[in-house]
């Protein structure tokens, strides 16, 4: 107890306080946020799965055509999208993401479009050729921004700029769990079911490549949307419980701080009885 | 007439998921009907008016871009955006149209705004042509 001043351990729970108050607020913000988030990613996740189905089917049971978002080109250069977060302060949100899309990047011919300012940060410090930096502010991308970045990509898909397009976002699997992702969106390559023999019989309206080129943009666009809304919940929900821990942290340190100053008060103040009887 | 599956998924959630009678849209190269036993097909969706005939009642939408997919008698409608005519709001869609109108008349506007203010446009059109069919 002694060398450790009540006063001075007064004003470090006094801080303390004050900084619980700061991460039980920004607790509360994101537990709001997190629900508005979790019922967008609830709502988009029928369009997100429905979508995903359709164009699989139509890639596994195609057989008359071939068409470039079809066809694997050894991916020499490779477009990658990465959704992260805006600000800090959400446990390994950031980190968890960052590091998992750049050990896949490292070393390869690579253009970054980041989504959100952590990103574009962390990829500016590697000095890492970047797209565009329109789309900095996570919070701000709209539905329609996801739709023109699709396009984008697709024309530079087509015209040869890229050999693949991959994406990586977090998955919000539960409040409690995220996990970060990639995932390849072009080209879209059949997988090896056992159902391989069948024919195709689908009829495309008006034809098969136009029919891709319109369907494939959107396709990329509606996956990047409900990318965008599992990384946002789960940003969230990462938040929130990084600063639940931090609260209850710091109760504990309050709780231990408390019982040191009374102890110190305690003994001050047997001290000076001790004194008093001494002197008398 | 024989009902079949119909699912309409927005990004904004689940428009419909039931049994309908027919749907007829607007595809990128004309409106197209489906009917129960339709053919696997796929197509490219344009802007316009969605008529889905359920439990023999005609209801009308406004259903923008996206894709429609009928694969083993299962329709799925993937519009990018998707409204029933009783849940648009007319005066709404007649603001966004003489906005738009404005942008388009502005001598100075760049090419970008152009671009937007027709897409919102056609859009405001769809939906004001619509929102009246209630």
């Amino acid at each position: 107890m002694a060398g450790v001043s009540s006063k001075e351990i007064k004003n470090r729970i006094r801080s303390m306080e004050s900084t619980r108050q700061i991460t039980k607020a920004m607790e509360m913000v994101a537990a709001s946020k997190l629900r508005r988030a979790q019922s967008q990613v609830l709502s988009s996740r029928p369009y997100f799965e429905t979508l995903h189905a359709a164009i699989n089917e139509i890639v596994d049971t195609n057989r008359d055509f071939s068409s470039p978002y079809l066809t694997a080109r050894p991916a020499k250069r490779i477009a990658y999208v990465v959704i992260a977060g805006d600000r800090g302060l959400a446990g390994g949100y950031n980190s968890n993401i960052l590091k998992l899309c750049y050990s896949e990047l490292e070393g390869k011919e690579v253009a970054v479009l980041p989504i959100g300012k952590k990103a574009a940060d962390f990829f500016r410090g590697k000095d890492i050729p970047m797209l565009t930096e329109n789309y900095c502010e996570a919070e701000k991308v709209s539905v329609g921004d996801c739709f023109s970045i699709a396009k984008t990509l697709c024309k530079a898909y087509l015209a040869g700029e890229y050999d693949e397009i991959r994406i990586g976002y977090t998955n919000f699997v539960s409040v409690l769990e995220q996990t970060p992702a990639t995932l390849r969106m072009l080209p879209l390559l059949r997988q090896d079911t056992g159902k391989d023999a069948r024919a195709s019989d689908i009829l495309y309206e008006p034809d098969s490549e136009q029919v891709f080129d319109a369907i494939i943009p959107e396709y990329v666009g509606g996956i990047l949307y409900g990318a965008l809304c599992e990384s946002r919940a789960a940003e969230q929900a990462a938040r929130r419980s990084a600063m639940d821990s931090a609260t209850s942290n710091a109760d504990d340190l309050i709780a231990d701080l408390s019982l040191k100053f009374n102890r110190a008060r305690q003994a001050a103040i047997t001290q000076e009885i001790t004194e008093i009887v001494a002197g008398s | 007439m024989t009902p079949f599956q119909l699912k309409i998924v927005t990004p904004d959630g689940l428009a419909f998921d039931g049994q309908a009678e027919e749907l007829i849209v607007r595809t990128t190269s004309g409106d197209l009907g489906i009917l129960a036993g339709h053919m696997d097909c796929v197509a490219p969706l344009g802007m316009g008016r969605a008529t889905i005939v359920i439990a023999g009642k005609k209801r009308y939408a406004a259903c923008i871009g996206g894709m429609l997919s009928v694969i083993g008698g299962h329709v799925n409608l993937v519009p990018t955006t998707f409204e029933w005519a009783e849940d648009i709001d007319v005066k709404r869609a007649e603001a966004s149209y003489d906005r738009a109108k404005q942008t388009l008349e502005n001598k100075q506007s760049t090419d970008t705004e152009i671009r937007l203010a027709e897409a919102r446009l056609k859009r405001a059109l769809v939906r004001k042509s619509i929102g009246v069919m209630k």
